[in-house]
């Protein structure tokens, strides 16, 4: 089976894969799967030669477990997660997963729901993936959010420490988000700040775009690794480039054209938001290009601002809502967050620095990471 | 006697534990307690007021709409702004889908499992199940190939041994009562309203870039604009879009949800005499005319379940007591405080975890008792529809009329668990059929050339008084919805939010008095203390909201210490 070549895999002439009759048994065609897999390479930004592999990617790995966690959340990350734009496949694909526990979905409850997660952590120990969503509270030996009688740091040390890898969904996991924000009354953290061991993966946002989290499990799947990095603990692919340099409106910005009143002519024509407060010069995230919705829209395609909420401590850093950023330079596509994000961001970068993330990722990560950037510049030079 | 803990409550929006008290195979007292705090409120404090929505917003990203627009109101009512009727009928249209998804996704995703039992599916005949299902709507998938190509699916999934969120559900359990036929049709719309969902909620995308947590609320207005004649506007091509999207609402609702609603009913009718609570109700209203500002769903309070009288609603006598919840207040215990006047400082008290139960005797929860003078208070879809149907609204009447002949059930039928489950449907329903009416206002003001989705005067902060204080309102899918704000110097001083799941989830007040969870459960059977599913069928019929619930209004005046860009 693995040493089918893609073009059989497309053409549909090899024998059946196991996870495409898994997908057949579930009402979805080949070509459907198919064009889910380009989807998805798409949002990884890898070349459509790469569909076929993911497809036998996934076909290769037996039902891989996941847990979803939640703790000082909103539910908007799993109800984001309902919206996925390849909803079909993309439901199938997390049903094949396994989902053991998820508390906003699962049939059990009490006890019998917590029977579900220990057996997860006691037999898979070192396998399965652990999805958290929200912060985590440290302050008062974390007694602000307790599940089964247990706090969320003892449980998220338990679970995260013990799985493959973690995916912090959402700002609030990734970096403490709303419930951090000053003057943070629960000494709320990131899921990697409460668990230092931890392989983390941050994919954040407000909620975080779906279609994000799906291809890092699939990138995960595909590579046995997780994806490469910026210095926040984002994937690249997802993070990897600024608002504000894939914005639909950024002729506008260019040109200085500018919405001044909402509802005026140039709010309506679609120009520029930014003296409206948009913050999208300082934020690294697809929107742009991923949409949500089944690609319907994103903030600044409906005539709103960006909130930037894919930053960082954006709650404090990029706040009021409202407020033009400053010195916003017109140009700088080459850079990625390690580089302009800083120096613009100074607000940012000093309290995430403060809250001692940046030094907890992992080197190889880094690594990693420095070989994408360097690549995606050498692309842009070009 | 014994006691037992269910903690976590699933399927619900946040944490929730309930501690209960079984004698005789019933329940004879219980506790209602959330497990998680966050403390937004103070950290809206010293922000922007027009900032506040996108903040509160995160109090819940179930219901995602609700806290946006009870802040935008409660600013609008302190600074005095009217805004356009375009704006009104884009909210109607935003909170009127997030209602009919929300309760859809309530009943199918989060409440089903309390009554379906997916693996007695298994046994269905196919043939007899499009039976059944065509007996009750023209539904086009009602079919013997289609109700068969779903247990096959379901067939294949459980055959591989591992049924992930499935795992150790209520399957079996004595309190399942629905005939085989009956758990594969619901099984089968479950899939389906999953599909559905996230095809009708694509509204708040069109008109509010995304959803869950839509970025389009602005205080005076909204930030879509209109403009026929613009790709990036309101234009007839996304105006056509939500009308296909408002049929696929209304249609799924019309011929699925209210047929398997009304058919899971009728094998439940048992559960019209369990699960009544403390029989007080009060709604909001909701829906403004976008001119004459009155209400579709009026306003109102029922007490001690006499549908013979609404009582009007006042803000002024609501208060929140904190005696049995995880605050103090300087005052000293036993006195209520007005969300204006509030005063709250956490101070948990109860044990350390790891923890087996909660001290229930003294405080026990992260939620306040928000009291209507002095008395607990339901809110919900069935608060909602019996002051619409003690009031005389036609469209409620003639619904509720119908579903109680339809189960041969009279009216004190709805005070019950059961009772609560039919009346989120009907409100579905109601909300369904008129939303089409509202874009077509919309439609209607954007012919005659009236294109306004922002009031202009007083956005700019400089225009404000120094001291302003205001409250909004909005009748959300969980209930009365209430947002109170003080502004000072540009600045929030104060905000606080009495939101839907804080009535129902309350714990015990100064009197004593239990919430409306904890009255609900007082008398529910329970088969099987080791799995308590009839307990789970009373809580998730109020389709609890947690995170929403529990906040905190900080009044100790300290100077917040704020990171910001230059």
């Amino acid at each position: 089976m693995g040493k089918k070549s893609g073009d059989d895999v497309l053409a549909g002439t090899g024998p059946e894969l196991d996870f495409s009759r898994q997908l057949s048994e579930r009402g979805v065609s080949r070509r459907d799967f198919m064009k889910f897999c380009s989807a998805m390479s798409a949002a990884l930004a890898l070349p459509a030669t790469f569909a076929p592999k993911i497809a036998q990617a996934l076909d290769e790995v037996k039902r891989p477990t996941l847990v979803w966690l939640e703790f000082q959340g909103c539910t908007g990350d799993t109800e984001a997660l309902l919206r996925a734009s390849s909803p079909t496949v993309a439901e199938i694909v997390l049903d094949i997963l396994s989902i053991d526990y998820a508390e906003t979905i699962m049939a059990a409850a009490g006890n019998l729901a917590e029977e579900n997660l220990s057996k997860v952590v006691k037999n898979e120990k070192g396998k399965y993936i652990a999805v958290v969503e929200g912060s985590i509270p440290l302050k008062d030996d974390g007694i602000y959010c307790c599940i089964g009688g247990r706090t969320a740091v003892d449980i998220a040390r338990e679970v995260c420490g013990g799985s493959f890898a973690t995916i912090a969904v959402g700002t609030c996991a990734s970096y403490g988000g709303i419930p951090a924000a000053a003057p943070n009354p629960t000494g709320a953290v990131s899921v990697k700040e409460a668990v230092p061991g931890a392989t983390v993966l941050n994919i954040p946002g407000c909620p975080l775009n779906s279609d994000n989290l799906t291809a890092a499990i699939v990138h995960f799947l595909l590579f046995k690794k997780l994806p490469a990095v910026d210095s926040f603990g984002r994937p690249l692919f997802a993070f990897g480039k600024r608002i504000h340099d894939n914005c639909e409106r950024r002729g506008h910005f260019d040109a200085g054209q500018y919405v001044e009143k909402w509802g005026d002519e140039a709010h309506r024509k679609g120009h520029c938001l930014y003296k409206m407060g948009c913050k999208g010069p300082e934020t690294f995230h697809n929107c742009p290009s991923q949409r949500y919705n089944e690609k319907t829209s994103w903030p600044v395609a409906s005539g709103h601002g960006c909130a930037g909420c894919s930053q960082p401590m954006f709650w404090d850093t990029l706040t009021p809502l409202y407020r033009r950023l400053p010195n916003v330079p017109g140009f700088g596509i080459e850079s990625t967050a390690d580089k302009i994000g800083l120096g613009l961001a100074v607000g940012t970068a000093a309290v995430f620095a403060g809250h001692g993330v940046v030094s907890a990722l992992r080197g190889e990560d880094k690594k990693e990471g420095k070989k994408r950037e360097d690549m995606t510049h050498d692309k842009d030079r070009r | 006697m014994t006691k037992i803990v269910v903690d976590p409550i699933t399927r619900i929006e946040g944490h929730l534990r309930i501690e209960a008290e079984i004698s005789n195979g019933k329940i004879v007292d219980a506790w209602s307690s959330s497990t998680m705090f966050r403390g937004i409120e103070k950290i809206l404090k010293t922000r922007d007021p027009r900032d506040a929505w996108y903040f509160t917003q995160r109090f819940c990203g179930v219901c995602t709409t609700v806290h946006s627009i009870a802040s935008i109101r409660a600013v609008e009512n302190a600074l005095g702004i009217k805004v356009p009727p375009n704006a009104e009928l884009i909210r109607n249209i935003i909170m009127g889908i997030q209602n009919v998804q929300d309760h859809v996704i309530h009943f199918y995703h989060l409440h089903a499992l309390d009554w379906v039992d997916i693996t007695s599916a298994l046994k269905a005949d196919p043939a007899k199940t499009a039976a059944l299902a065509a007996s009750l709507s023209d539904w086009p998938l009602n079919s013997t190939t289609y109700f068969k190509g779903v247990q096959d699916k379901l067939k294949a999934f459980v055959s591989k041994g591992r049924l992930g969120p499935f795992a150790n559900g209520y399957w079996g359990h004595s309190a399942m009562k629905l005939p085989a036929e009956a758990n594969l049709m619901a099984t089968a719309h479950y899939l389906e309203a999953l599909e559905w969902q996230k095809d009708v909620i694509r509204i708040h995308a069109i008109l509010g870039s995304k959803n869950p947590h839509p970025q389009t609320f602005l205080v005076g207005g909204m930030a879509i604009p209109i403009d026929l004649d613009s790709q990036n506007a309101l234009n007839a091509d996304k105006l056509a879009e939500i009308t296909g999207l408002l049929k696929k609402a209304k249609d799924f609702v019309e011929k699925v949800y209210i047929p398997d609603l009304l058919a899971v009913a009728s094998f439940y009718k048992d559960w019209a005499a369990i699960g009544g609570g403390v029989g007080n109700y009060m709604s909001y209203g909701e829906f403004p005319d976008p001119v004459s500002g009155k209400q579709l769903f009026p306003p109102g309070i029922i007490l001690g379940k006499d549908l013979s009288k609404v009582h009007p609603v006042d803000q002024k006598k609501i208060a929140e007591y904190v005696d049995r919840s995880w605050y103090e207040y300087s005052g000293g215990q036993g006195k209520g405080l007005h969300p204006y006047e509030g005063e709250t400082e956490a101070k948990y008290s109860g044990p350390k975890p790891p923890y087996k139960n909660l001290d229930t005797d003294r405080k026990y929860s992260w939620v306040k008792a928000p009291r209507y003078e002095e008395r607990p208070m339901e809110v919900g879809p069935l608060a909602k529809l019996l002051v619409a149907f003690a009031s005389g609204h036609k469209e409620t009447k003639d619904a509720v009329t119908l579903v109680l002949k339809h189960l041969n059930v009279g009216p004190e039928a709805l005070f019950s668990t059961l009772g609560r489950t039919g009346a989120r449907g009907i409100d579905c329903l109601i909300t369904a059929q008129q939303l089409p009416t509202w874009l077509m206002q919309l439609e209607d003001n954007i012919a005659k050339g009236d294109i306004r989705i922002h009031a202009q005067d007083k956005w700019d902060p400089s225009t404000w008084p120094a001291e302003a204080s205001g409250y909004g309102w909005h009748e959300a899918p969980r209930g009365a919805l209430g947002h109170w704000i003080k502004i000072k110097d540009k600045q929030i001083l104060n905000y606080q939010a009495v939101v839907p799941s804080t009535w129902n989830a309350s714990p015990r007040d100064h009197k004593g008095q239990r919430g409306p969870y904890e009255e609900a459960l007082i008398g529910t059977p329970v088969a099987d203390p080791n799995r308590p599913v009839e307990i789970l069928r009373t809580i998730h019929s109020f389709d609890p909201c947690l995170a929403c619930a529990v906040h905190l209004l900080d009044s100790t005046g300290n100077e917040l210490v704020r990171v910001t860009v230059k």
